[in-house]
Order: structure tokens, then C-alpha cells, then sequence
């Protein structure tokens, strides 16, 4: 027995040093990965050529990608760097996918069917302006037009076929900014409209092949232009003036210009501030007056003409040319839940082609765009199929009067991540029957012990799959024993608050955020970040838990801010209110009333702190503890950190009795000439300790100093605050800081010579590691910090805690002064880091492991044994039992560590891990353009079976050992009697 | 999984006209253009060898080109090259993104003085390298490989263990038994039944 102890034992601890690793049958088991694009800023069909229909979009993510017209899905995507943003996108020659970025610097060619790069293009900015792509729709493919591009003060023609720039002209010196460039079919004679300084119209003839200019017209417009535009054709656009009032047509016919004038007065009776809603329409043109959309009708000569008006908000697209010479276009506006599209004839409004009304979720808000695609149905009419994004993000496509596809794509801009229980189920916590028969279980389990031991044929592994995703039940909406199934509150910036199931990843509920009050300033809240409201233990069971959302109107730092309160079982708002001040920084406090809502300050940007909930049973709370409530603020353009305590009740100015004002009680300046502050971090406030002592080899005992109130704040010289490239190693350094925020103090300070930013850091318990440059060894280096309580380091005699003359249970003050010391230690690492997170279990005894979110988008988990300052070169027998690993001077990566294994998360933004109820197990979430979730066992499942439990091998042991019991039982027996005879 | 790093010699074919541009560096500029005196250009090519491609092979066009941790990044070229404009002279770091393989990250000095001339130096293996090509330093498995069937794997499991320990048990110990003269093993049982039954707490430290 105890040789059996020994060996699992061994066994255990030879396999501890690898704790995570997956094998490839076990991938898509507890994990998801969600693909998105963001929403769609330009979408270009192509329908063309039988085969694949595939629409090319590029997004608000800096994402080009191929979509199937029929599913959806993603053929091929492209993530752009996050300074590229895509500025317009076409398709070239029909077979390479044209994009513009980075403000018209840089055209990149991307073959159309598998997404590899053909060229890319670097042209010269000189300043910023408006960018412009122009790709020539020419249906002869073998004839080459140059792809005309305008952007930072330069327009250029570049050859579709290599990337080669043919020519290019310089209007830098005039501040000319092109707005159309009109490439008339069949003609080598471009047409470059633009305005000087908003207030001149100049025309330019250009030769399309030499890029000679032919002709140049100018003319002043005195009143000056607002910049939006709209082409009307060929030779004609419509502009609206500086003031929005009046309607400006003009025309370029042979180069000459001509203005013509049409106050929207004239017009329309209640005239307005004027906006213009169509890009393209052909002889038409579409402005939003007073909230109505009038449809003008532009005449031969210029002349407007009302032609319709809708009184809702429409969303348009551009005119597209359908059979006969005609062009037809789409719009679609709300009518109640429904919204109605029509396809017309620009020529002919009365003709509707096409008349659809089509059921839309509420929670989807407005149509912002509108796609419009036509193709030949069997019977050789048009069919039409509208490709629309909405306020929410996502994108529909709409064909035939319904909905053929939707997309989320709010959840590529995930900005705050909570969890939430899920409600219990009716008979308790209640696990299916699943298997039904002892054969049926028996067959599964044998099926399993084949694929273990690699005999299983490719059909028993599909079956293997299927019976594995069925027998966990991960995907029921109940809670579970283990806690593995959770529901993933997260909120978008369009506002929109997403519930995600653990199991699958799919959509339990969404909802919108409303704004309250309907006010014309703020339809519609952008979410801020989110918070547990309300979570239902002890007393107060029957409550649903809930979350709070807080949202602002607008973007400004003073915008009002607005608050909901959302049930988190069935993703109904509960209350929602206009708060009226603004939101700077949320904290939510210890202290919970009796139906266990917590309590929240909303500090203000006046400086005040305003209590939620607005109950007197919170009031009276919060005054108990009103002298024990600090917070800080960190101003790190100004380098200053700030402490500040509660003063008094701000009823001298408000009648709200639920404001307070504070008192500034510390603050840390850092010399601005010398530090910039770069990254602040605290300990998440839900984190359990386990265990405040740590025991070494030696029977030595370490306290670890565990303070809520410790603030990481890392500066940097202000020449190394750009990038890496732009500093050397002499200019630049790095300066970390541990501050006590409640008196300011600053407990170490570690300084790193020849370093600079990006700083990625994580703090927890009584550590932090941080992420960061070394410029003399040119590599990313590591930096653990971890701090030590000097004061109880006394209590180590037995003796002294027999007798009560220890300190232990003396309480932890921010008053007195903390001894403290600091180990650390730095290691190189070879990647770039875009974000650091540390596993959360529940009980916080299970060993923690880093994840880090590298720049290729992977999530890599590191023990954190390999980042312990207790790391030597050679460890002593008693160290090396302890666990710490010989010091080397980079941290290893091990591709089997990446939890993600064969996916990226794309744009990875963040990492939010939440303890499940298993202590071994903690629940890993990854957003940025991609979603991810897994669960991780950061030392193994000490505490449950695997899936992989083979149940059949431990039966057939058993049945052996049975067996073998039986056959030495009868073989002692005949022994025995043998041995009497003798 | 040692890093393959052989270049044959039809590839330094294939790359002789790159390598030119770094070997005459600092006569051939590479600088991006007449009008900004200080921005450069850096071009360099990712290449996998064909030895290192494991299961999921991975498409140029999937490989990302990383400059200073994030501030530009490129695609490959179906040739896979790549190409990095509007660079300021000084010391920058380019990392390669490839599902499946490891490459070192590479610092990479652009001289103002020598008009753009480019020195590039592999971080991790100090290796300084002649012309701009990066090759993985290894290839990358995410997965754990199953190991085959083997009367061993399933030996050394822990039931495999248990079973084993009671084969011994049951055939080999009446065999020792035998051996033992009965006169000792009588006084051995006699000793037992005094000291009572070993427990399996006294045994556990024993057994470390």
C-alpha cells in the first residue's frame, strides 16, 4: 500500500511540471472560439462569376474579410494593425481584393478567393486629410486603369495588376482635398473634383495613363462648404454649404464649373440644419431635414425638385445599376418592431421594385447601413438582397423578406466582462440522465478506453466526440455541481450587454441599453463598464442577481452618465435612471444592504461622490463607515496620483443627500521632466487569499504582505514613452512603484535602467509581474516583485505562539508603518505581451499561473514557479522538493501551454478569469475582435475525475481482481488440503 | 525539434539579389524616398523550410510581420516577402507570427548615417544575420501526442499498478514464504501479533 502511495505520488509530481496541455481530441471539449469582423464600415458584392457569392467587407476592427453571401460565414480575414485603419476597400481586375489604410498611406492587394497579400503599396502623406479610393469597374478585364488614390495631400495612380505607383501629382502646397474622382467608362480622362480650404471648387482633367492634367477649372464659393457630398452623376454633385441651409449643384460639365444655388427652404417648409444621407445615387439625392428624408430629384440643369419624403429615419445605400440602363436603390426605415425595406428606381420613385417588411429584434436598434445587391433570378427578373448593419453592430442580410444570416458582431468590441451564476434548477442541482441503459454505458465508456489507447477507427472517434459533448451536459441552462456552467456577461461599446453560456458560447440573452429619459441628447448610451449588482447568498435568495451597467451619452469625460440595472437570469432592465452627473470613476464598496445590493461610489468629475442605491438603508450604511472610505485618482498626464477621503454631505449646494464631497488627503507627484506614468494596477478586489504564510525548504516562515490598498504604478522617461525604436538604452528608463493608497505612502521602488514601455502588468496576493523592454539586451524582460511583512517575521518561535506573545491577530492598519521588504527577480521573454492575467480559483489554494496574451494573439500559461525570486541556479535538495526550478535566464514557452492552442484570439484585447466552484478549476475568457473561453486546472484536476476517466478499465480491474481473489482463494484451499493429507 | 537552419544552395540563389542590397548597403541606400530624409525602408523574407512542415501547414498568408511590438504591421507576399515603409533610423525589433512555429524575434539596427543600411541580429541565439531571412527557430506542436497502444502505458497506470502489485503479491509471496524457515517465520509472527498491526500511517514515512 504504501509502495502504492509512494508511486502515484511520483507519478503525480513527475507530471506536475507540465500542467496544462490538451490532446487534440480533447480540443472544442471545454473551450469555444468565436470569430468576428467588427462592424462594417464598406461592403463590395461580388456576385459576378458563378460559384462562390462572397461579400468583402472592412470594418470599425481595422478587419478586411471575405464573407459566403449564403451563411455568413468567414472565408479568409485579415486583422490590420490597430494604427491601420482601413479607409476604403474595392475590388480590382475581379480577383484582388483593393484595401486603403492608414489615412491613405498604404494600398495593400489581397488575392479575392484565399486572402494572401499580392502587393502592397506604400504611398507618400504629407499631412492629414480625407482619404479616397477610386477602383475603375471596368468589365474588360485585360484593359488596366490605374486604381486612383487620394490621401495626405497626394493623389496617386497605381497599377491594379503589381502595385506599381504610374504616376502621381502633389497638392500639398494648395490644400487641395479631392472629394470624387469620376472615372467616365471607355475615356482615359479622369475627372478630380476637390475644395481649397472648403470655400473653392476645382476640377482637374487628368489623363488617366500619363497623369498630365488637361484642363483645371476653379471657382470660389463664398459661403464656404460643409464637406458633405453627393454624386449625382457624371458630371454633377450636390454639396451643402457652411451654414446647412443651402444645396449647392454642381455641375463640371467640359470642365467648366458652374454653381447652382437651392436654399432648403425652398424646398421644404419647416427647413433645418440639412444632412446628406446618399454617397451615390444617380440623378438623386437624399437629405435629412428636421428628422424627415426628402428624396430630391436633380433635373438637367441642376434644378431640385422634392420628389418624396419619408417621415422616419431611412438609411440608404448607393444606386446600382439594373437592367435597361436603369439604377435602383434601397432604403429601409423603422416602423415599430418592424422595419420595411424598398428597392426603387431612381428614375421612376413610384416604381418599387421590391417591398419588404421584416420582423427586427428590438434590441438591434436603427439601421445605420444599407448594402444593396441585385442578381437574375430563373425567370430573368432582378432579385435584390440587402446587406444592412445595425446600431448594435451586427449584420443581416435580408433576401426574399427574410432574415437569411445574422452576424453579432457588437461582440468583437467586448469593452467589460463579468460572470454570473446561472439560476438553479427546478429539482435542485439536477444532472441528466443521460445514460440509459448499462449496455449503452458500458459500449460509451468502452469507446472511450479505444480512443485512449489510440485504437479507436476515425468513426468511433466522431462518436467518441458526440458522446462526450452530450454526456457532460455543459450546455443546459442550469447550474451545475462543479460550476462549470456560468453565464459571461459581456458588455459592447455600441452598448449592448451580451449573456454567453460557458458550455457553447451561444447567446442566452441580449439586450440594449435604453436610454431613460428618451432625451433628443442621448438616444442611445455607450456602455462603460460592469458591475456586480446584486448577488443573492445568505439571505435575499429568491432575488435574481443582478448587474449594473453604467453607460455615459457622448464621448466627452463631463457627459452625464446613465445607469441600468439588468436581471441577469432572463436579461430584462429592472430600473434604469439618468443620473446627471458625470461618471469618472466607478467603486464599488465592501458593504451590501440587506437584499444584498452592493453599495457603489460614482465619484464625478467635479469632485464629488454620489451613493448608489438610493436607499436610506444605504445612507445609513455608509455613514457608519463613512471615515473609513478613501480612493484615489490617477492623473497621469500630469504625473500626480491623488488620495481622497470623504468630507461631508455636499447638501450645502444639492439637495441630494446621497452626494458627499471629499478632501484631498496625499498625493505623489512624479517629476514630470524625468517620469510619465504609463500603467497603474491594483489587486482585483475579489481575489481570495489562501494562506497569508509561506513556509520555505529551510521550515522558515515568510509572510506575505496582503493589502487591498496597494497600488503598482509603473513611469517611464518621457522620451521612452513612444515606441521601441524611437530611444536608446542611455535616454530611457523604467521606474516601478508600490504605493499604499490609503496614505500615500510609497513602500519600494525599483528602478530598471535602459528600459522602457509597453508595461503589462498583473498583481496578486502579495506579488506582481510586469512586462516590459530592455533596451541594451534588446529583448523583452520579465520582472517579478514580491513583498514580504517584516513585522510579523518575529512569530516564529512555537513557544511565543503558545503563549499568545505573537502579533497575528493584531489587525493590519494602513496607519502605522508597514515593514516590508521585496524579493525579485527578471527573466527574459521572447515575445511581445498585449495583455497579462492570473488564474482566480475559488478558495485561492490551488497554484497560480499566469496567462499571457501574446502579440500573436495566443494565450501562453506560465507556472508561476518559473517566476519565483526564490529561483537559483543550483537549488538544494530540500528547494528542489519544494518545487522551485532551477533559475535560467528566459522563461520558456511550451507550445503545448497555449491554452488556446490551434486558435487566436484575433486583436486580443483582455483576459478575464472567474473561479468555478471546483477549486482546481478557474473559467478563462479572452476577448478582443475574437471571443474565447476554456477552463483551465492550473494544477491539474486534483480534485474531480477527468473526462477521461476510463470507468470500464477500472471495472475490468475489479472483475480482475475479483477474479483473481477467487482463483487464490481456491488454489489456497487445494493447497491447504493437500498439505493435510500429507 | 532542433532548429533547421540549412540553406542550400539553390535558395541563396533565389535570395542573391536581396542579399546584394544588404551586402552594398552602404552604397545602395534603401531608403524609401527623396523627400523625408530619415525614414527608411526595411524589406526582408520569411522562409519555412519544407522539412519543418507538420500537419497544419502554415499559409503565408496567415503570418503576421510585427514591428516594435505592434506599431506597423505587414503581410508576406506569396514569395514571402515582406516589406516595412516609413521606418525612422535606430534600433527596432520585427517579430514573425506563424500558427505553428517559433521564430525569434530580431533586432534590427537601420543606420542614419550609412543611409539606411540595415543590421539585422536574432535576439534569442545572439545570431546576426547577413541578409534579412527568418526562418523558425522551431516548429510548434499544441497538442500532446497520444502515445500508441503499449502493454506498458496501460502497466503503468495506476490501476495497472494495482493489478500488477497483486500478481506479485498472490505468485510471488508464497514462493517466499517457502523459502522462509518455518521456525522463523513462526518467531516473526509472534513478534507481529505483539506489536499489533502495522498501520499504514507508520508505514508512510518509511516508504519516503
Amino acid at each position: 500500500m504504501a509502495i502504492r502511495v509512494f508511486l502515484t505520488l511520483l507519478l503525480f509530481l513527475s507530471s506536475a511540471i507540465l500542467s496544462f496541455s490538451l490532446y487534440e481530441d480533447q480540443a472544442g471539449l471545454t473551450d469555444w472560439h468565436q470569430r468576428y469582423i467588427g462592424k462594417v464600415k464598406h461592403a463590395v458584392f461580388h456576385t459576378q462569376k458563378t460559384g462562390r457569392k462572397r461579400v468583402i467587407v472592412s470594418t470599425e476592427e481595422n478587419v478586411v474579410a471575405s464573407l459566403d453571401l449564403r451563411h455568413g460565414e468567414i472565408f479568409w480575414r485579415h486583422v490590420l494593425g490597430t494604427k491601420d485603419a482601413i479607409d476604403g476597400v474595392g475590388i480590382a481586375l475581379g480577383k484582388y481584393v483593393i484595401t486603403l489604410s492608414s489615412e491613405g498611406s498604404t494600398l495593400r492587394a489581397w488575392n479575392l478567393p484565399d486572402g494572401q497579400m499580392v502587393w502592397e503599396t506604400s504611398l507618400h502623406s504629407a499631412q492629414h486629410s480625407k482619404s479616397l479610393l477610386s477602383v475603375p469597374i471596368n468589365l474588360k478585364v485585360d484593359k488596366d486603369y490605374p486604381i486612383i488614390v487620394f490621401g495626405g495631400g497626394y493623389l496617386h495612380a497605381v497599377s491594379a495588376i503589381d502595385g506599381e505607383v504610374l504616376w502621381k501629382k502633389d497638392f500639398t502646397a494648395e490644400g487641395f482635398e479631392v472629394q470624387r474622382v469620376l472615372q467616365p467608362p471607355g475615356s482615359s480622362i479622369i475627372y478630380v473634383l476637390g475644395f481649397i480650404n472648403f470655400s473653392e471648387a476645382v476640377v482637374y482633367q487628368i489623363d488617366s495613363k500619363s497623369g498630365e492634367v488637361v484642363a483645371e477649372k476653379s471657382m470660389m464659393f463664398p459661403g464656404g462648404f460643409s464637406g458633405e457630398i453627393s454624386s449625382v452623376s457624371s458630371d454633377k454633385v450636390v454639396v451643402l454649404d457652411s451654414t446647412r441651409s443651402i444645396l449647392v449643384t454642381i455641375g463640371f460639365i467640359d470642365g467648366d464649373i458652374s454653381f447652382q444655388k437651392t436654399p432648403i427652404s425652398d424646398l421644404v417648409e419647416d427647413s433645418g440644419k440639412a444632412e446628406i444621407l446618399s454617397a451615390l445615387l444617380s440623378n438623386m439625392l437624399a437629405v435629412k431635414v428636421n428628422k424627415r428624408t426628402l428624396f430630391v430629384k436633380v433635373g438637367g440643369e441642376g434644378k431640385l425638385e422634392v420628389v418624396d419624403s419619408l417621415s422616419d429615419e431611412t438609411a440608404m445605400s448607393d444606386s446600382l445599376p439594373v437592367a435597361d440602363d436603369q439604377e435602383a436603390f434601397a432604403s429601409v426605415h423603422h416602423e415599430g418592431s418592424k422595419i420595411h425595406l424598398m428597392v426603387k428606381l431612381v428614375n421612376e420613385l413610384d416604381n418599387v421594385l421590391l417591398r419588404e417588411t421584416i420582423q427586427m429584434d428590438q434590441h438591434r436598434g436603427r439601421v445605420h447601413k444599407v448594402f444593396m445587391n441585385n442578381y437574375i433570378r430563373t425567370d430573368r427578373s432582378n432579385g435584390f438582397r440587402a446587406l444592412i448593419v445595425m446600431e448594435d453592430h451586427s449584420l443581416l442580410l435580408l433576401q426574399q423578406g427574410a432574415i437569411v444570416w445574422s452576424r453579432e458582431e457588437g461582440l468583437a468590441s467586448v469593452t467589460d466582462v463579468t460572470t454570473a451564476e446561472l439560476p438553479l434548477g427546478k429539482d435542485g442541482v439536477s444532472v441528466a440522465k443521460v445514460e440509459h441503459t448499462l449496455f449503452e454505458w458500458l459500449k460509451g465508456h468502452v469507446l472511450k478506453l479505444k480512443g485512449s489507447l489510440l485504437l479507436a477507427s476515425p468513426e468511433d472517434v466522431v462518436a467518441i466526440q458526440e458522446l462526450r459533448v452530450k454526456s457532460s451536459g455543459k450546455n443546459k441552462l442550469t447550474r451545475d455541481h462543479n460550476g462549470f456552467r456560468k453565464l459571461i456577461l459581456a458588455l459592447t461599446r455600441p452598448g449592448k450587454l451580451f449573456a454567453l453560456h460557458t458550455g457553447d458560447g451561444r447567446i442566452v440573452w441580449s439586450m440594449l441599453l435604453k436610454s431613460p429619459s428618451n432625451s433628443q441628447a442621448c438616444e442611445r448610451p455607450n456602455g462603460i463598464s460592469l458591475y456586480q449588482w446584486q448577488v443573492p447568498h445568505h439571505h435575499a435568495m429568491d432575488e435574481n442577481p443582478s448587474v449594473l451597467v453604467v453607460g455615459k451619452c457622448g464621448s466627452d469625460s463631463s457627459a452625464p452618465g446613465v445607469l441600468s440595472f439588468v436581471d441577469v437570469y432572463t436579461g430584462k432592465e429592472i430600473s434604469s435612471s439618468d443620473i446627471g452627473h458625470s461618471v469618472v470613476q466607478v467603486m464599488p464598496l465592501p458593504f451590501t444592504d440587506s437584499t444584498e445590493q452592493r453599495l457603489h461610489l460614482i465619484a464625478d468629475t467635479v469632485g464629488h461622490v454620489h451613493l448608489y442605491p438610493k436607499t436610506s438603508e444605504a445612507l445609513s450604511i455608509f455613514q457608519r463607515e463613512f471615515q473609513n472610505v478613501y480612493w484615489y485618482t490617477v492623473e497621469a498626464d500630469d504625473g500626480i496620483i491623488r488620495g481622497h477621503v470623504m468630507k461631508g454631505s455636499c447638501s450645502s449646494e444639492t439637495a441630494d443627500e446621497y452626494c458627499f464631497t471629499t478632501r484631498e488627503l496625499w498625493t505623489v507627484v512624479f517629476p514630470s521632466e524625468s517620469e510619465k506614468i504609463i500603467s497603474t494596477l491594483t489587486r482585483k478586489p475579489n481575489e481570495v487569499v489562501h494562506t497569508q504564510a509561506k513556509v520555505n525548504s529551510d521550515q522558515d516562515l515568510l509572510y506575505k504582505y496582503v493589502s487591498r490598498n496597494l497600488l503598482f504604478v509603473a513611469t517611464v522617461s518621457p522620451k521612452g514613452a513612444g515606441e521601441i525604436g524611437s530611444v536608446t538604452p542611455e535616454e530611457s528608463s523604467l521606474v516601478v512603484y508600490l504605493i499604499d493608497t490609503i496614505t500615500g505612502r510609497i513602500l519600494h521602488r525599483l528602478s530598471h535602467q535602459g528600459c522602457q514601455g509597453p508595461v503589462h502588468a498583473v498583481f496578486s496576493e502579495n506579488w506582481v509581474v510586469y512586462h516590459y523592454f530592455n533596451l541594451r539586451a534588446h529583448k523583452y524582460e520579465v520582472t517579478v516583485v514580491e513583498i514580504y511583512d517584516q513585522s510579523r517575521a518575529e512569530n516564529k518561535n512555537v513557544w511565543k505562539l503558545i503563549l499568545g506573545k505573537h502579533n497575528l491577530t493584531a489587525p493590519i492598519t494602513s496607519y502605522s508603518r508597514p515593514e516590508v521588504f521585496t524579493k525579485s527577480q527578471s527573466y527574459f521573454f521572447a515575445q511581445s505581451v498585449k495583455t497579462i492575467a492570473v488564474t482566480s480559483t475559488a478558495k485561492g489554494i490551488t497554484s497560480k499561473q499566469l496567462l499571457i496574451g501574446t502579440i500573436g494573439d495566443q494565450i501562453l500559461a506560465l507556472d508561476k514557479r518559473f517566476v519565483d525570486p526564490r529561483r537559483t541556479l543550483n537549488p538544494s535538495q530540500a528547494e528542489k522538493e519544494e518545487g522551485i526550478i532551477p533559475l535560467t535566464d528566459t522563461l520558456p514557452i511550451i507550445p503545448q501551454a497555449y491554452i488556446t492552442h490551434s486558435h487566436k484570439v484575433e486583436g486580443l484585447r483582455g483576459i478575464v478569469t472567474a473561479p468555478s466552484k471546483l477549486e482546481s478549476t478557474t473559467h478563462v475568457f479572452a476577448y478582443g475582435v475574437d471571443l474565447f473561453y476554456t477552463r483551465l486546472a492550473p494544477s491539474k484536476t486534483y480534485d474531480s475525475l477527468t473526462d477521461d476517466f476510463s470507468y470500464a478499465l477500472l471495472l475490468i480491474t475489479i472483475v480482475a481482481l475479483v477474479a483473481a481473489i477467487y482463483i487464490t482463494w481456491v488454489l489456497s484451499e487445494k493447497k491447504e488440503l493437500s498439505e493435510k493429507w500429507r | 525539434m532542433a532548429p533547421i537552419l540549412r540553406s542550400t544552395s539553390l535558395f541563396a540563389l533565389i535570395v542573391c539579389q536581396i542579399s546584394l542590397i544588404f551586402l552594398f548597403a552602404s552604397t545602395l541606400p534603401i531608403s524609401s524616398g527623396s523627400e523625408s530624409e530619415d525614414s527608411y525602408t526595411i524589406t526582408g523574407r520569411v522562409r519555412i523550410p519544407a522539412s519543418t512542415v507538420i500537419g497544419h501547414a502554415a499559409k503565408f498568408s496567415n503570418i503576421k510581420v510585427i514591428l516594435n511590438g505592434g506599431q506597423h504591421v505587414t503581410f508576406l507576399r506569396p514569395d514571402g516577402y515582406f516589406t516595412f515603409h516609413k521606418v525612422p533610423a535606430g534600433t527596432h525589433l520585427i517579430e514573425v507570427y506563424a500558427m505553428g512555429y517559433f521564430f525569434s524575434p530580431v533586432r534590427v539596427d537601420v543606420s542614419a548615417r550609412h543611409r539606411g543600411k540595415v543590421q539585422a541580429t536574432l535576439t534569442e541565439t545572439r545570431r546576426s544575420l547577413t541578409e534579412l531571412v527568418l526562418e523558425p527557430l522551431r516548429a510548434e506542436q499544441y497538442y500532446e501526442m497520444r502515445e500508441p497502444f503499449s502493454v506498458m502505458s496501460i502497466l503503468k497506470s495506476p490501476m495497472g499498478l494495482m493489478v500488477g502489485f497483486m500478481v506479485v503479491v498472490v505468485f510471488l509471496m508464497p514462493k517466499l514464504m517457502e523459502n522462509i524457515d518455518p521456525e522463523e517465520m513462526k518467531s516473526a509472527q509472534e513478534q507481529m501479533r505483539s506489536q499489533g498491526v502495522p498501520s499504514l500511517t507508520s508505514l508512510l514515512p518509511a516508504s519516503r
